[in-house]
């Protein structure tokens, strides 16, 4: 419990503090210091087990399937890089406490160090590589808030941006390692993993992981090429500087690099490319920091440096050069979290960080003065601070180092960045505390309250500790943590300030005078350095950033570029090639049903609808005629069906064709005749091809299918359909009881269709569109709104057609009909209503809610269908009984009959609905103040004579007619 | 027989049609409606969730007609927990659309209703055709909830949008065709038992019938080249209506492991792993097109829209190994990306301009103004939904990743195929986390440039729904464990589909006598 402890009080206090944060910027510390100590106090606890067995382990189950435990392990390193984190960040958040003013949100800074400070601790303590990388991505996403603190500023905004795109890359790259590694060590136990360091080194995959690995790696801890984010970085508040960009997070990828040593270190791949690259980060970092004027840049410009020379050392693979670099990680987070610390001081009490601007500040600001030279002598490595110490180990592994076969160049460049280190080391103090004086920014400074330099005088006292007394403080914590991390015990090494006149000591005293030379000769290194050129990386980084975010914007837009022809066209030719495919993966056999005779009248037919569709597409652009080929097209297929005696299919063909082809022509209506042209032949020529194709294929995969005989469920229903079904249409039967669910859907379709086609004509009435409508220029169509001779026909064909409806209803469980096709008919009949006699007069006479009527028909299917469950039998089971009555007869009552009049019901609402919706439209275009339709005399209340419509060219046939202005009952809609 | 496992799809349709029956004129008692049936809908999704913990299938003899003659629906693991996640997002905007989206138009929540039934009716069913009707149900109230609203770029791409899709009908009733022709059933279960006796002279056809279906689930599922409908009609319709899309292309990953469960995986034959050789392509040109736009992205409806797009790419990549681990990686990436995408929609809603314009049609371009006024609160929920639809730890969206990344390694695939995969996704989460990382800092961080024109005026409230959805989010993290144990039992169920058949198949000619549950 005590390990998992250690990570989850930092997110409990990240959690609670933004409830506190009004108490104030003390109740936010409180909280922050209480679990940081608590957790520092769980881990000492740990410490005599750590130090006695080598090993605390704890283990909670997550996700076991997956290998993915909430595992976590103290050894020394782990101990050593926990206390680090904690220590410092308690110090670091005293600090804060008096570095922000009282006007910055203090607790919202405090919750987010404390996700970092959670976050981090379990990348050190986890004992799972997946828990791990879950943990090295947050601290990325922490520090992005960290160091977008102050996202006014352009480039805190930028800063934090760039960093969390680079490191979070790397942890993504560290995911993918890690579940290379799991996957050929069949564990993601780090314990386990570490335990047998061959399974990995020996796999073919050890390449790929090394490289993921150390890209992750590399990332975090600044090396080159992406070392440009951390002075990027240096945008955050200092504090956030102090404990993430120099004494942590950037250790992350050197700790893991130090945590995966047994595994991956030792081939010549990790010696080339770690050795490598740190040498090169080391000189390129120094070199850089030699030139900065912001105090900051220096600062993470050396800190990169630094990472660098850890890198190289835990590259050169001895077992000398990986404890030396530890403790150089220690000792760096120490001298460095001070300077940092001791930067936002200097910045607190005079207002720059541009050493041009300061000088002389040791007059004023004395305490500051002693512990930023203490802390800078330490980086310079000058004996009897621990900076010495380490840097001599480093030398001393460097001068046993043979970089291919030449064995000067890893000494000679890590003199060379032992030099630049000094060389920058004295610049920063000597321009800041001791050279010039009382220029105007440090005339008011004076050294600040404790709060702010007792943390830094309590890094400082460990730093001239170990560089007093190295063997009593550091000896056993380095020797531990470096056995843990090579997975045995440690070379015999001594830490001590004097070991003999060795070539690490000629080395570092070279270094040393060579950089209080370059001191001297530093205005002919600025000149020098002016004249280079010096790309910057974040520059870089942002243009690709920008190219890289147009490329995709063109590529997507390429694709997705609004053509409908374009994207048909890649499915038919997508759905062509898949359907090739996958037909030649099988085999056909040739077809045994016999070729049917072919009719003269079949083959007329077979004409009729080929021209039809072959004229729809040439005369696509006169939506008139491409409609009524269209219609012919369906007609001749109803003729098909009944060729093929489907009676039923036939007449439902017919009626949806009547009424879909009448709809479409009253929306017409208000629509412009033709269509654009489309574009241009030569689209047309790759796209005909490919219509053609797709047509050819599924044609041909239908004769296939035709040709052959097949064993269906069909018999089945024709069997079934009367005895059990109660009906002899075994189609209708098949509708409303064996599949009467699908039915139901269908209907269910037509349904949502009609509220569609309604709201869609409704937003017509508003907008654009409606302005559009009511400059609707009225064209010369008919002499007549109510030609007389239509008024009474349809008059005189309503009882009939009704009855004829009534009679398709009722026998279409035992003969052709049914409710589909009887509410079509009696759609189509009062449609001819109100074409015929307007649609104000006709609406009256059926004052009915088409919406109703609609909701109606569905609820009536469903209630019957649900009739069955209260009797235990599932939804829509059927019954029938045969009722004897006098005069009639024996009369059938069926459920299914029930459930057929709420289709027949369905349906006739739909037609109206659509019907009422259209109607609306046309009173908006043609709000003509003419009278009503033809009414007969014995008519009540409208007792008008029918009066020629004089202006003979502004009456078109559907358009006023439908368009009159009387009550409309869905006129009570709210728009 | 258990009754309540028609309920999902009769609750909702009774109450689309009453909705539109008795409560046309009340905008008030329309949402009391939808919120009170979308709430029931949950309880019985709950139900019938814990049903199946407990039995590995059920199945309702609709008509009470034996199979293979009758329909029958079918209630398993992978039915009932796309029923949970369907009424989960239901409820959400519905309570969400309540006094906004629904206000823009007439008949919402009917729609909604409508919808619902659709997609409930979809993943019961058990038989081919009526997935076909139900898929007809699905499309036609999504075309209006993408409609609703109105205004030029809807009503293209809503045509768009159709039309594609009908095409898509038009091929599905082919291909059901041409497997009814050779198998002369249209029953899923009785299918899985014929389809291995499929004679090799039949094979060409039944495998083309077969195509015929992966191409139209793959329509609906957005697989790259599939997947050109998706981003206009999700980037045009409004947030509210494209948060209930987001279980849109999830139908289609459904009917595509369906089928190749059922039909083109179990028990061998001409036909079996028709699907598996293009799964895996498809899903990284998917996961690949999808994710790279996102970088590219000014809009907050683009921004969503690719990552949907990625997303459902990214869930069939488990799919593609054709093994029991991927199948349970990407129900549990499933269930992930759909609530994630529901409630970044949502959010996105919140953010949305709606004093008219000012920004461009839309509203929703990714410009600080867009956030501005709104609290910490719709920040940290913006970043924290970022890290999840991008797939970085710790959320759901990361474990996801993971247990499909995992399964692929595992899986019997070429080594540089694997390498393959991993480049991709994780590059997907890359770009992913690009393109949100910009989009929040333009949003939230960046100051507004001073205006003399007023805030814009933004939604308030709602904050339950988006809450809701992060809040499962959150326990599908935290319940990863038993969660992913459940989807590999869903898996092993799918892959080894006796207990399914057999529930259908098993019991002939009568239904037993009623037992209420």
């Amino acid at each position: 419990m005590l390990l998992s402890a250690i990570v989850i009080l930092p997110f409990a206090a990240a959690l609670l503090i933004p409830v506190i944060a009004r108490a104030g910027a003390g109740a936010s510390l409180c909280l922050g210091g209480l679990s940081t100590v608590m957790a520092l106090v769980a881990l000492l606890a740990q410490a005599p087990l750590v130090f006695q067995d080598g090993l605390v382990v704890e283990r909670h189950a997550w996700v076991p399937k997956a290998g993915l435990d909430l595992a976590f392990f103290v050894d020394p390193l782990g101990l050593l890089m926990a206390g680090l984190i904690l220590v410092i960040g308690l110090l670091v958040m005293i600090y804060a406490r008096f570095y922000f003013g009282p006007k910055e949100a203090f607790g919202r800074f405090m919750a987010r160090l404390a996700l970092f400070q959670g976050s981090m601790l379990g990348i050190v303590i986890a004992d799972n590589l997946l828990l791990l990388v879950i943990f090295w991505e947050m601290t990325s996403l922490s520090s992005f808030l960290l160091i977008g603190y102050w996202s006014h500023r352009a480039d805190s905004r930028r800063g934090a941006r760039n960093a969390l795109v680079i490191t979070s890359a790397g942890g993504l790259a560290l995911l993918a390692s890690a579940l290379l590694i799991g996957h050929v060590a069949g564990t993601f136990q780090l314990t386990t993993i570490l335990g047998q360091p061959d399974v990995v080194a020996q796999s073919a995959l050890y390449l790929p992981i090394l490289i993921l690995v150390l890209f992750g790696c590399f990332t975090k801890s600044a090396q080159l090429p992406f070392q440009f984010w951390l002075p990027g970085a240096m945008a955050a508040p200092t504090p956030v500087s102090a404990y993430l960009h120099s004494a942590t997070m950037v250790k992350a990828g050197l700790f893991l690099m130090a945590r995966l040593w047994p595994i991956l270190a030792g081939s010549e791949a990790w010696f080339l490319i770690v050795t490598t690259v740190g040498l090169l980060t080391m000189v390129v970092g120094a070199w850089i920091a030699i030139f900065k004027t912001d105090l900051k840049a220096i600062l993470a410009y050396s800190t990169v440096s630094h990472l660098g020379m850890i890198a190289m050392l835990l590259g050169l693979g001895t077992k000398l050069a990986a404890v030396a670099a530890i403790f150089h990680l220690l000792n760096h987070a120490l001298f460095k979290a001070a300077l940092f610390l001791s930067a936002g001081i200097v910045e607190h009490e005079t207002g720059t960080r541009d050493i041009n601007r300061l000088g002389g500040l040791w007059r004023a600001m004395p305490i500051t003065a002693t512990l930023s030279t203490l802390a800078a002598l330490a980086m310079a490595g000058v004996p009897l601070l621990n900076g010495f110490l380490s840097k001599e180990m480093m030398l001393e592994a460097a001068v046993h180092a043979d970089y291919l076969g030449v064995a000067w160049l890893v000494p000679l460049l890590a003199t060379v960045g032992s030099a630049f280190s000094v060389l920058y080391a004295f610049r920063f103090v000597g321009r800041v505390f001791f050279m010039g004086s009382g220029r105007p920014p440090g005339e008011l400074a004076h050294d600040p309250g404790p709060g702010l330099w007792l943390p830094v005088a309590c890094l400082i006292i460990p730093v001239v500790a170990i560089g007093v007394m190295p063997g009593l403080v550091a000896q056993d914590l380095v020797a531990q943590a470096g056995s843990a991390i090579i997975g045995e015990d440690p070379p015999v090494f001594e830490l001590a300030i004097w070991h003999g006149w060795t070539q690490a000591f000629q080395l570092t005293l070279v270094a040393m005078v060579a950089g209080l030379l370059g001191l001297w000769v530093l205005r002919w290194l600025e000149r020098l350095h002016a004249g280079l050129w010096h790309p910057s990386g974040e520059q870089i980084f942002g243009k690709l950033l920008d190219a890289g975010s147009c490329v995709v914007a063109w590529l997507t837009g390429r694709l997705q570029n609004g053509s409908l022809q374009f994207y048909l066209a890649v499915f038919c030719l997508t759905g062509l090639a898949l359907g090739i495919t996958a037909f030649w993966g099988g085999d056909l056999s040739a077809g045994t049903r016999p070729l049917m005779p072919l009719s003269p009248l079949g083959i007329i037919g077979w004409l009729v609808v080929l021209a039809a569709s072959g004229f729809a597409v040439v005369a696509h652009q006169n939506r008139l005629l491409a409609l009524i080929a269209a219609g012919l097209a369906g007609l001749m297929v109803a003729l098909a069906f009944v060729a093929f005696s489907a009676p039923d299919l036939a007449l439902t063909q017919l009626s949806v064709e009547v009424v879909t082809v009448v709809l479409l022509l009253l929306a017409l209506n208000y629509l412009p005749k033709t269509t654009p042209r489309l574009r241009p032949l030569r689209r047309f020529g790759v796209n005909a091809p490919i219509a053609l194709l797709a047509g050819a294929g599924v044609g041909a995969a239908l004769y296939a299918l035709l040709r052959r005989d097949v064993n269906s469920i069909s018999a089945f229903y024709t069997a079934m359909a009367l005895p059990a079904g109660g009906g002899a249409n075994v189609v209708n039967v098949i509708l409303v009881d064996f599949r009467g669910y699908d039915t139901l859907g269908e209907i269910t379709v037509l349904a949502i269709a009609a509220l569609v086609i309604y709201s869609l004509l409704q937003s017509a009435l508003r907008g654009a569109a409606a302005r559009r409508l009511t400059e609707w220029p009225s064209s010369a169509q008919a002499g007549d709104s109510h030609p007389l001779l239509l008024v009474v026909l349809t008059r005189l064909l309503l009882p009939m057609a009704l009855l004829v409806g009534l009679y398709i209803f009722l026998r279409g469980h035992q003969a052709p009909g049914g409710g589909f096709i009887a509410g079509l008919i009696v759609g189509i009949a009062l449609i001819l209503q109100y074409m015929a006699s307007g649609y104000a007069w006709a609406s009256r006479r059926l004052p009915t809610d088409y919406h109703g009527l609609v909701a109606v028909g569905v609820l009536v299917a469903l209630l019957t269908g649900s009739v069955a469950m209260l009797v235990g039998r599932p939804f829509l089971t059927g019954g029938f009984m045969h009722l004897h009555l006098p005069y009639l007869g024996s009369i059938e009552l069926a459920s299914a009959t029930a459930f057929d009049l709420g289709v027949f019901l369905t349906v006739v609402g739909v037609v109206l609905l659509v019907l009422a919706g259209l109607s609306r439209m046309a009173r908006l275009a043609e709000p003509s103040g003419e009278t009503g339709p033809l009414t007969i005399a014995l008519d009540r209340g409208e007792n008008q004579p029918h009066r020629r419509t004089e202006d003979v060219g502004h009456a078109p046939i559907f358009g006023s007619s439908f368009a009159r202005d009387a009550a409309d009952p869905t006129a009570k809609e709210p728009d | 027989m258990n009754h309540w496992i028609v309920a999902p799809v009769l609750l909702p349709a009774v109450l689309g049609a009453l909705i539109v029956l008795i409560a046309r004129f009340d905008p008030v008692l329309q949402r009391r409606l939808s919120v009170l049936g979308c709430s029931l809908g949950l309880l019985l999704a709950l139900c019938l969730f814990m049903t199946v913990l407990r039995q590995p299938a059920l199945a309702y003899r609709l008509g009470d007609w034996p199979a293979p003659f009758g329909i029958v629906l079918v209630l398993d693991p992978l039915a009932a927990m796309m029923l949970l996640l369907s009424a989960i997002l239901g409820l959400a905007v519905a309570g969400y659309a309540a006094g906004r989206e629904d206000e823009n138009g007439p008949h919402f929540h009917a729609l909604l209703q409508f919808q619902l039934m659709g997609l409930n009716g979809a993943f019961l069913t058990g038989d081919l055709f009526n997935l076909f009707v139900f898929f007809e149900i699905l499309l036609i109230a999504s075309y209006g909830l993408m409609l609703h609203g109105g205004g030029e770029a809807r009503f293209r791409n809503g045509f768009h949008y159709v039309v594609i899709n009908l095409v898509g009908a038009l091929v599905f009733l082919i291909g059901a065709g041409l497997i009814y022709g050779v198998t002369g059933t249209l029953n899923l279960a009785d299918l899985a038992l014929k389809a291995p006796l499929v004679e090799s002279g039949d094979a060409a056809l039944f495998r083309l019938g077969g195509i015929c279906l992966l191409i139209v689930f793959g329509l609906k599922a957005a697989l790259v080249p599939f997947h050109f409908w998706l981003p206009g009609t999700y980037r045009s319709t409004s947030f509210t209506s494209a948060a209930m899309f987001a279980i849109l292309t999830k139908v289609g990953a459904y009917a595509i492991i369906r089928a190749s469960t059922l039909v083109f995986g179990f028990g061998g034959g001409a036909a079996a792993h028709l699907f598996t050789p293009y799964l895996l392509p498809a899903a990284l040109l998917t996961s690949g097109l999808g994710l790279l736009a996102l970088p590219g992205a000014r809009s907050l409806g683009t921004l969503a829209a690719f990552a949907m797009l990625g997303s459902s790419g990214t869930l069939f990549v488990g799919l593609a190994t054709d093994e029991s681990a991927g199948l349970a990686a990407s129900l549990y990436y499933l269930v992930h990306s759909t609530l994630a995408g529901a409630a970044f929609y949502l959010l996105a809603d919140r953010l949305v301009d709606r004093s008219g314009g000012r920004f461009g049609p839309q509203g929703d371009r990714i410009l600080p103004r867009l956030a501005e006024g709104q609290g910490r609160a719709t920040a940290a929920a913006f970043m924290l939904l970022a890290v999840m639809i991008a797939g970085l730890p710790p959320f759901s969206g990361f474990l996801g990743k993971i247990f499909i990344l995992q399964a692929v390694l595992g899986a019997a695939l070429a080594p540089a195929l694997q390498g393959l995969v991993l480049a991709v996704v994780l590059l997907g989460s890359f770009f992913a986390m690009a393109g949100f990382t910009r989009a929040g800092v333009l949003l939230f961080w960046q100051p507004a440039p001073a205006t003399d024109e007023p805030p814009p005026r933004q939604s308030v409230g709602g904050v339950w729904a988006i809450g809701g959805l992060m809040a499962a989010l959150l326990a599908l993290t935290v319940a990863a464990g038993p969660s992913l144990a459940f989807f590999e039992r869903t898996a092993n169920l799918l892959l080894a589909p006796e207990a399914y058949v057999s529930a259908v198949l098993g019991q002939h000619v009568q239904a037993p006598p009623a037992e209420e549950p």
